[in-house]
Parts: C-alpha cells; structure tokens; sequence
C-alpha cells in the first residue's frame, strides 16, 4: 500500500522505485493509493486538499538581513517536496506550494502567515527561522489552527500545539557539548560571548547554569554585542587578560566574520585557544573562511560531512539541484526534515485534518533522515536527536569527533532557568 | 587586576590603545566622504553607506577576477581594487549627482527622502547582483595576520593597514582642499554661491564634482572594511549610523571636527568597551554624545560662517 514510505520494511520497493524505472506504474499505483482515501474523507475542514494534489505553504525570508539564513532552508524544504512528489506524494497527492516572503520583517511574517491560513487553507506551513518571526506568527497558528514546521535551533521555552520544531531547543545543543570540552579539555573557566538578543542570551544562561552547577567551573565574563557588530578588538583584548579555558560564543549574521578574523589577526588560534559555537554552520563558515576558523569546535546536530548512506543521497540530491558549491548547514538540514514529517504524519493520521495531524505527531520515527534516525517526542513536539563536535577545517567542513547518543527534547529544562 | 604581571597588563594596554586607534581610522575613514558631502554641501546623502558596499563589491569582484584570470596578481591585487574602487564609487556618484541631486538642493527635506529611496534601489540591486549571502573577496596572505613585538604583543596587520590608507587619505584630502585650485573654488562654492559664480567658477560642475568625490572617498572606505567584515546587501545601513554620528557630532562644516570627533568616539567606545560589558559600552558613549550635544548643538567644532 504505501509505496514509499521509508520504513525498513518496504526499503527493497523503494529502491525499486527510486530507480526510476517503470514510471507508468509508479502514477497508477499513486492514483489507486489516492482513491483509498477519498477526499471528503481525509479533509473534512475544507483544507486546500484535492483528489490529486494538496496544497501547502511556504514562509521564509526571501529578501532583507535574514535571506542570508533563511535561503538555504527554503532549498532545503522545496527538494523534500520534489522528492515527495517524486515518490507518489502524500495519501496519493502531489504536493504544491506557494511560497510567500516574510521578507525579514515580523508584520509580514504575521500577515502572510494569515494569508496562508486563512485565504489559501493550506495544510501545513514550512517556515520562519529567527525566533522573532515565530513568535509573530504563533498566535496566527493558534488561533486559525494551522502547522508550522520550524527549523532553526532555538532557545526553547516554547511548545505548541500547532507547531513541530525541528531544530534542537537549547539543551539539546548545549549541554552534551560543555560535557565534552569539560571533559576533552579539562575546561575549568569559560568566557560566554553573544549576540544581543533572546537567543544567544538565553542560550548562555543556560550555559553559565551548566557550567556553574553541574560541572563546577568558572564563567570569567559574559558579553554581548548588536546584531552586526564589527570591532571586537577590546573585547579580544579581556580575553586575553582572563585567559579562559574555553571561549564560548553565540555570535550570528555578518558579526561572525568581523569576529573570528580578527581573533585570528589577534593571535588567538586554535593552536593556543579553545573555541566552541554553536551559532556556526558550513553556511556562516562560508563567509568567515575555514582559514580563520580551522581548529575549533561547533555543537550542532548534523555536518555536511557525516557518512551514513542517508545523508550521502542528501547532500548529492542537494548539490545536483543547487550546484556543486552549494554548502548543507545544520538548519537547512532540519528544515528538510519538515516536509518529511508532515507527510509521515498525515500518512499515519490518515488525514490531512489539522487536529488529527497534531494528534497523530507523537511518536513519528522518521529513518531517512540524513542526520540520521529522528522521532517526534511524545509530549513537546520536538524531536529527539544527537549532539555532534565538529573540528572546523581550513577547507570549510567540519570533522566530526564526537556523536552523543539520542537526546531528549527538554523545551523548560527544570533548574535551568 | 592585583593577579596579573606588570608586563601583561603593558601588553593589553599597547594592545588597547591599538584597538581605540584602529577604531578611530575605522570611523575617521567612514565619515570623511560624508563630511565632505554633508558638511560641504549640505546634503543629506542616506545612500552614502551604499557606496561604501558599492566599493566593497567592486574589491570581491576585483579579487574573483584576479584569482581567475590572473593569478599572478593574488597578492597584489588589493591595492589596484582600492583604486578601482575609488572611480567606481565617484563615477557612480557623479550619474547620481546629474540624474537626482541636482534638482534637490534647494529641498533638503526632498533630497532626505530621495536618497533613502535610492538606497533601497541599490541594496535590491546588489542583492539580485550579488545574491543575499555575504561575501568576503580572498584577501592576500600578507594583509592577514598580526606583528609580534613581543612575546605577548599581537598587533593585527589589517588594523595598520586601514590606518595607514586613513592617514594617506585624510592627508590628501587635505592637501586637495586647503591647497589645490578646484579645492578652492568647492570652499568658495559653499560659502557664497552667487559671489563664486559671479567670479567665474562653474558652481553645477563644481557641485558634481565634489559629491563625486565625497562617493569615491566612500568606496575606498567600503574597500578598506573587507580587511575587517562581510560586505552584504545592507552593509551599507549598518555603516550609515556611525557615520553621520561622527560627522555631526564633529561639527558638520570642519574636517578638524570629523577627525576630532572620530577619535573621540573611538577612544571612548574602546576603552567604555573595556571596562564595561559590550553593548553597555556602546550605550555610554551614545549617552555622552547626547550630552556633549546638548551642551553644543552644532558639534564639537562650529563652522565660523558669519550671519
């Protein structure tokens, strides 16, 4: 019946599929699926659902300060959705998206959220990526019921009924990695660097917590610095007075590379120094240069260059349709999960209906995803998943040294906050 | 500070008083096309930041040129895209002196209004020339870096090399200003337009040719920031604060007063950032500058015109 879930079960059909071969075969065993669920059974909402196609949306920013970010989410989402398509797509109908601009401004985000819901009844919406655009469009969610599938790493603090987050929240991507260089490098004092705003902020409050508490070390200063900053030199200059074990910084946007040229120009290397990010992906290393990176650490969930089979396809898919230079950060990665997600629900609910969609989320397994096995928790909507170290290298790709096992989400971490 | 070692705390505060001067040229290197275009004539030019990206631009294409074409020039490349930059900027500003400010100088509220439309005009058109993401041109190996004096002492290179390009600019700006013909004729155009014209100078050329300037100086300032940032789209909206911050705090209508003015923001930014935690730094400078305004209106040096 289900042609091409990627389940264990029916891996050896999907290859058979995926071969290409025997197309006629591959439309007329979609059509019979789609007839298995008649319309009026599996949208009884009046969503934008037909016999043959179903609609959803799109919501990122196109144009403005964050396009830098957001583009490779939004290639990201549109290849899972070819592919979905490609291989039947969901309870038999093709998925067709309209894309609308945020545009980096909240208001809009707001506003085309609304549109979205409201005029176009879209079934699900991938989209937002700062916290600032979705915390605009949650109450829109809320209130017209609708999906989101969000996929930046974010400060937690948040669950919704009609939202699945498929980044990391906080914990997920901090503690395991102050465990690691705690222990790595017998890290004692650190020195909390960030962004100005919720992020980054609440990020380091929960570092400073960890660092405090659990593993008995020192944080030696905290600072933070306006969305594009450039002139870090005196702040270079306490560094190098307080001497910390471990430099931990949340820097993001155009700041990043002011940031680490000129600790490279200032002498601080990886030879000498320690640094660990968890604001830094091969998209943001794609501006800084890996020659003024090399050596020290991102905490993320997902490299370009982890090897498993998965995540081999992804990166040839993502590259055939993008071009040979295109790089695949730890969001764009997540954001690819999202229509994945949503189809493996809607095949689990049996419907496209937004509450049966919501209910049927707990539990969702996905195995094909490239960063490897991810489930949707039980209770938060979040998703259970590793924490990897990456060493950046001069070349702009990160060598992977260490993989925790499956974490679970934990969005109100208790005695963190 | 009772823990650390006479010659540590020698070492950061060499290091410190490097930073506040790297900050100054930064600064100085911004607002110096702006005070030209502003202080000189008065116009209120808010794409000013756009041509600092436009010169930027002009150094990442340059540098794909050379790395492509002619490899042979990775390591010099930069100083001729300096220049190249600086024509591009002053050409690009001389069109838009003849298409657009020429009919505003009379509405300085209408020229507020025009500029900031023609900087969103030019950020969309370096987004859909560029693409969104930031870039950064491959620089040469030789500006990267730092000087070790001593053991404990790094000094980056790309710091002394903005400050040297400022020293030379501000320098030639001068000497165009205060000794060369045109420079004269552009002071007397500011000061009394009628007079200058009725003793033959060519006022509408004159004006042309100073906005132009003011643009080129600016892209040589966007060339110079790819030492130290990304150049994006909006770079140029990032710049534009700081910008006329110095320029009217310096007192609109005095070169000294620019100069004074970004060493004074410097200094206090570097060591208020030292002392203080980043954005708070930030805060106390802007607070003091809001005072020291207050107290005089027009800026640390009013311009000497008689009313």
């Amino acid at each position: 019946m289900n042609t091409a879930l990627p389940t264990k079960t029916n891996r050896a059909k999907k290859r058979y599929l995926a071969s290409g071969c025997v197309l006629l075969g591959l439309l007329t065993t979609a059509f019979a699926y789609a007839a298995d669920f008649p319309t009026a059974q599996v949208n009884t909402t009046g969503l934008a659902v037909t016999d043959t196609e179903v609609t959803v949306g799109q919501l990122h920013s196109a144009t403005g300060t964050m396009a830098i970010s957001e583009t490779g989410s939004i290639q990201a989402e549109q290849l899972a959705i070819d592919q979905i398509n490609e291989a039947g797509g969901v309870l038999g109908r093709k998925i067709k998206i309209i894309v609308e601009d945020g545009a980096s401004d909240w208001p809009t985000f707001a506003e085309k959220a609304k549109k979205l819901l409201v005029n176009d009844k879209v079934a699900a919406v991938m989209g937002c990526w700062t916290s600032a655009s979705r915390k605009a469009v949650l109450p829109v969610f809320e209130k017209e019921n609708g999906m989101l599938y969000y996929p930046t790493f974010y400060e937690g603090l948040e669950q919704s009924k009609n939202v699945i987050y498929t980044g990391q929240e906080a914990t997920q991507q901090i503690l395991a990695g102050l465990d690691w260089i705690a222990k790595e490098k017998k890290a004692k004092t650190f020195y909390l660097i960030g962004s100005d705003y919720i992020w980054p902020r609440t990020s380091n409050k929960i570092a400073r917590k960890h660092i405090e508490n659990v593993l008995g070390g020192k944080v030696v200063g905290e600072e933070y610095y306006a969305l594009g900053h450039t002139d870090f030199g005196s702040l270079i200059n306490k560094i190098k007075l307080k001497k910390p074990d471990v430099i931990y910084a949340i820097i993001v946007g155009g700041s990043n590379v002011s940031f680490y040229k000129q600790l490279k120009a200032a002498g601080i290397t990886s030879d000498k120094w320690t640094l660990l990010t968890i604001s830094v992906t091969e998209d943001e290393v794609l501006g800084i240069g890996g020659e003024n990176l090399a050596g020290f650490y991102s905490a993320m969930k997902y490299f370009q260059s982890l090897e498993n089979p998965n995540n081999t396809k992804f990166v040839e898919a993502f590259k055939k349709k993008y071009g040979a230079k295109s790089v695949i950060g730890d969001v764009t990665q997540a954001a690819y999960l999202g229509p994945w997600l949503w189809k493996l629900t809607v095949e689990k609910a049996g419907s496209f209906d937004i509450d049966k969609v919501a209910a049927a989320s707990s539990g969702v397994e996905f195995t094909g995803a490239p960063e490897g096995y991810v489930r949707i928790h039980d209770t938060n909507h979040h998703l259970w998943s590793k924490l990897r170290i990456g060493q950046w290298q001069t070349d702009g790709q990160a060598k992977v040294l260490y993989e925790s096992g499956l974490i679970e989400p934990n969005p109100f971490p208790k005695g963190y906050q | 500070m009772s823990s650390y070692s006479t010659s540590e705390l020698y070492s950061i505060f060499i290091m410190q008083s490097f930073a506040g001067f790297s900050l100054f040229s930064v600064l100085l290197l911004m607002a110096l096309g702006l005070a030209i275009i502003f202080g000189q004539m008065g116009v209120v030019n808010l794409a000013h930041g756009e041509f600092m990206a436009l010169g930027a631009y002009t150094v990442y294409l340059c540098s794909n040129v050379a790395h492509n074409q002619f490899p042979s020039l990775a390591g010099s490349y930069f100083v001729f895209a300096i220049v190249i930059a600086f024509f591009v900027a002053g050409l690009a500003g001389m069109f838009v002196e003849w298409a657009l400010i020429r009919f505003l100088y009379k509405r300085p509220l209408d020229t507020l209004l025009a500029t900031w439309g023609l900087s969103l005009i030019m950020q969309q058109g370096f987004r859909l020339t560029f693409g969104a993401r930031e870039v950064t041109p491959t620089l040469p190996e030789w500006l990267m870096g730092s000087f070790k004096p001593s053991e404990s002492i790094d000094i980056p290179i790309n710091g002394v090399f903005v400050m040297g390009l400022t020293l030379l600019l501000t320098f030639a700006v001068w000497v165009f200003m205060f000794r060369s013909k045109t420079g004269l004729q552009m002071r007397a155009t500011v000061q009394n337009r009628a007079m200058s014209g009725a003793v033959g100078i060519n006022t509408k050329l004159v004006d042309r040719f100073t906005f132009a300037l003011g643009c080129g100086i600016a892209g040589v300032a966007g060339a110079a920031f790819t030492t130290i940032g990304s150049t994006g789209p909006d770079s140029g909206s990032r710049y534009i604060v700081d910008t006329f911050l110095v320029v009217v705090f310096g007192g609109t209508s005095s070169l000294l007063g620019t100069i004074a003015s970004a060493f004074g923001i410097a200094q206090g930014q570097s060591i208020s950032g030292f002392f203080l935690e980043g954005t708070m730094g930030k805060v106390a400078v802007l607070l003091a500058i809001i005072v020291i305004l207050m107290i005089r209106p027009k800026g640390l040096f009013a311009g000497k015109v008689r009313s």
